[in-house]
């Protein structure tokens, strides 16, 4: 082997050798970081082999109540006082609280029960057996508290919604329908001198 | 001692390095523009999913709104996946011997969760809210597209950093009314900017921290 010859060879092996490693060494970090990219902090509902059936997300053992989540008031949580159906609000009903009640009604109840709660929505139409129209008077003399309970425990066919309408909100729905009712047997005459105009202009 | 290249190599040297910068160049170019493609990021391709739940029937067809499903989209930094009991407060009625929907039952039966394929998912160390982008004017379809005539859910959107920097330095190019988040059908006025500016303004969106790294990176 002349001299050139190991130059060559010796200058090659060095640098092939480091260069080599450099490039290991910035693949792997490359690679490494995509870890951040799902790293074992889980997002809400993330599948997770934790528990046997495979949820990260857990239901509460019974008999426990989540922090913040005690209600301590029979009427909020209930609609009932003394066990029985109350008639009367948690709250008071301002605009506010109406104008929820208006919203939260048309997206969960009006697909079976309609806009004016006369039981002919949508899903109804298409196979869902009808429920009795809100515009009766044995469902009129119903106390407050009685929508509440449906809306709770379920009713029949109907299941509950508790577990996507929170309490609140459930007293809203209990408000708006009472206006419902009200709003189909009003007499025009109760009604201010704006109210009717307005009316007036909406039945031509 | 020899001499190890020949003078005319010279040539060939240069020329070679400037062939090599032109390849590392043309190489970055072609995977920067596959990484923004939405070939990369799966941008307007349908997901698969266990059950074909069709948005575009339920919404469209029905008129079942976003929130009888995606409850806590509102109120909370997560949009909510419906459980089982919401399918079953309709299909315990509706559909009851279709084999399609047997994955539901058996899923409200066993009391074992339906397991969907999510379509967005951003990487974890991103973080995202959607009740601050909601109560702030920005509806579904900026982000998400024209969801309710999607018969299985795609991704509209990439979901990269500068897709959400694009809105945080101009938020009132997509703006609207708070009453309007779920209207699909809405049109924005012929004097976006100048309306946007004015909700901007009437909803105390802070467009000067929007782009801090911070924010999306805590
Ligand atoms: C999926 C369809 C559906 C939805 C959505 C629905 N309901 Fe019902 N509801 C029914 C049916 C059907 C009945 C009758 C059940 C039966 O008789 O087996 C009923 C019964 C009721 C009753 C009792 C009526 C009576 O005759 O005493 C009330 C009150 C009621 N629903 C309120 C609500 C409210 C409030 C909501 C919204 C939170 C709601 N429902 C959403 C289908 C629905
Ligand atoms: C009847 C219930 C229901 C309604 C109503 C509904 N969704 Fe969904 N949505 C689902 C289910 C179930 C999934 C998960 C399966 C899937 O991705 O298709 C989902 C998934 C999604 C996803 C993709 C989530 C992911 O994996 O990244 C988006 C976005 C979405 N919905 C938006 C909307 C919007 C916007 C509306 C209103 C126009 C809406 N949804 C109405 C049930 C519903
Ligand atoms: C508010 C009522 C309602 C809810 C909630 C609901 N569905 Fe449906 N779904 C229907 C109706 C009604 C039909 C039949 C439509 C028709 O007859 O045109 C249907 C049809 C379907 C079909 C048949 C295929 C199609 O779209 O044509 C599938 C699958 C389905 N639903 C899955 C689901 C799943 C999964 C959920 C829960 C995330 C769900 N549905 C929640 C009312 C509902
Ligand atoms: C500013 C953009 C933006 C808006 C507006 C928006 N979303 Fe999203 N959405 C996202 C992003 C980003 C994700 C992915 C979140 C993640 O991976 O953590 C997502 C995820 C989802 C998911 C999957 C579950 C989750 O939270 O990760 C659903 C369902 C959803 N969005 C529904 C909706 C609905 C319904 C609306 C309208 C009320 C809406 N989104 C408005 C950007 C948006
Ligand atoms: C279409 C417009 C739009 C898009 C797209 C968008 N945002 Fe936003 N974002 C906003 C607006 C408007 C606000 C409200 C700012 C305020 O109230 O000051 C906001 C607020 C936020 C906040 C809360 C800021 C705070 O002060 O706490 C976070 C976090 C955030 N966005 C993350 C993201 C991420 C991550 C993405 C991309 C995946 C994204 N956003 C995409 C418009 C958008
Ligand atoms: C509006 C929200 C938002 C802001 C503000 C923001 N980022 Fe990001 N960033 C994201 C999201 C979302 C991703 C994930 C993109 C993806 O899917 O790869 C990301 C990804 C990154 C990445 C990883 C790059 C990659 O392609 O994987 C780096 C590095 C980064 N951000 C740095 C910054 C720095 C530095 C700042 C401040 C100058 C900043 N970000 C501000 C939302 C944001």
């Amino acid at each position: 082997m002349t001299k050139t010859d190991r130059l060559v060879k010796d200058c090659f092996n060095r640098h092939a050798l480091r260069s080599a490693l450099a490039m290991f060494i910035c693949i792997g970090l490359i690679t490494g970081c995509n870890d951040m990219y799902d790293s074992s902090r889980i997002k809400p509902l993330e599948k997770n082999s934790f528990f046997t059936d495979g949820s990260s997300a857990r239901i509460a053992p019974e008999g426990t109540v989540a922090r913040g989540r005690a209600v301590n008031d029979d009427l909020l949580s209930t609609g009932r006082v003394n066990g029985r159906l109350a008639d009367t609000f948690p709250f008071t009903i301002t605009d506010s609280v109406m104008a929820r009640g208006r919203d939260r009604f048309t997206t969960f109840c009006t697909p079976c029960h309609g806009r004016l709660g006369d039981g002919g929505g949508m899903i109804v139409q298409r196979g869902f057996p009808r429920p009795n129209s809100f515009h009766t008077d044995s469902l009129r003399e119903r106390p407050a508290g009685y929508f509440f309970d449906v809306m709770t425990n379920g009713f029949g066919r109907m299941y509950s919604y508790a577990p996507s309408v929170p309490v609140e909100d459930r007293w809203a729905i209990v408000a708006y329908i009472r206006a419902l009712q009200l709003s189909q047997r009003a007499e025009a005459s109760t009604l201010s001198n704006e109210d009717r105009t307005k009316l007036f202009r909406l039945a031509q | 001692m020899a001499q190890i290249f020949h003078p005319s190599m010279r040539v060939i040297s240069r020329a070679s390095i400037i062939v090599v910068f032109l390849l590392v160049g043309f190489v970055g170019w072609v995977s920067w523009d596959m990484y923004r493609s939405g070939y990369f990021t799966d941008v307007n391709v349908p997901k698969e999913q266990p059950i074909p739940f069709s948005h575009e029937h339920h919404v469209n067809g029905l008129g079942i709104s976003c929130g009888y499903c995606h409850t806590s989209v509102e109120k909370s930094a997560f949009a909510g996946i419906p459980p089982t009991h919401t399918c079953m407060t309709c299909h315990s009625q509706i559909w009851t011997g279709a084999p399609m929907l047997e994955p539901v039952r058996a899923s409200y039966r066993t009391q074992r969760p339906l397991e969907w394929n999510r379509v967005h998912d951003l990487p974890d160390f991103a973080y995202f809210n959607h009740s601050i982008h909601v109560k702030k004017g920005m509806s579904c379809q900026v982000c998400h597209g024209n969801v309710n005539m999607m018969p299985l859910v795609w991704k509209q959107s990439t979901l990269q950093m500068a897709w959400c920097l694009d809105c945080h330095r101009q938020p009132e190019k997509f703006i609207r009314p708070v009453e309007e988040i779920y209207n699909f059908e809405y049109r924005p006025p012929q004097d976006q900017i100048a309306f946007g500016k004015e909700l901007v303004k009437k909803y105390d969106v802070k467009t000067k921290q929007l782009t801090d790294c911070s924010i999306c990176h805590r």
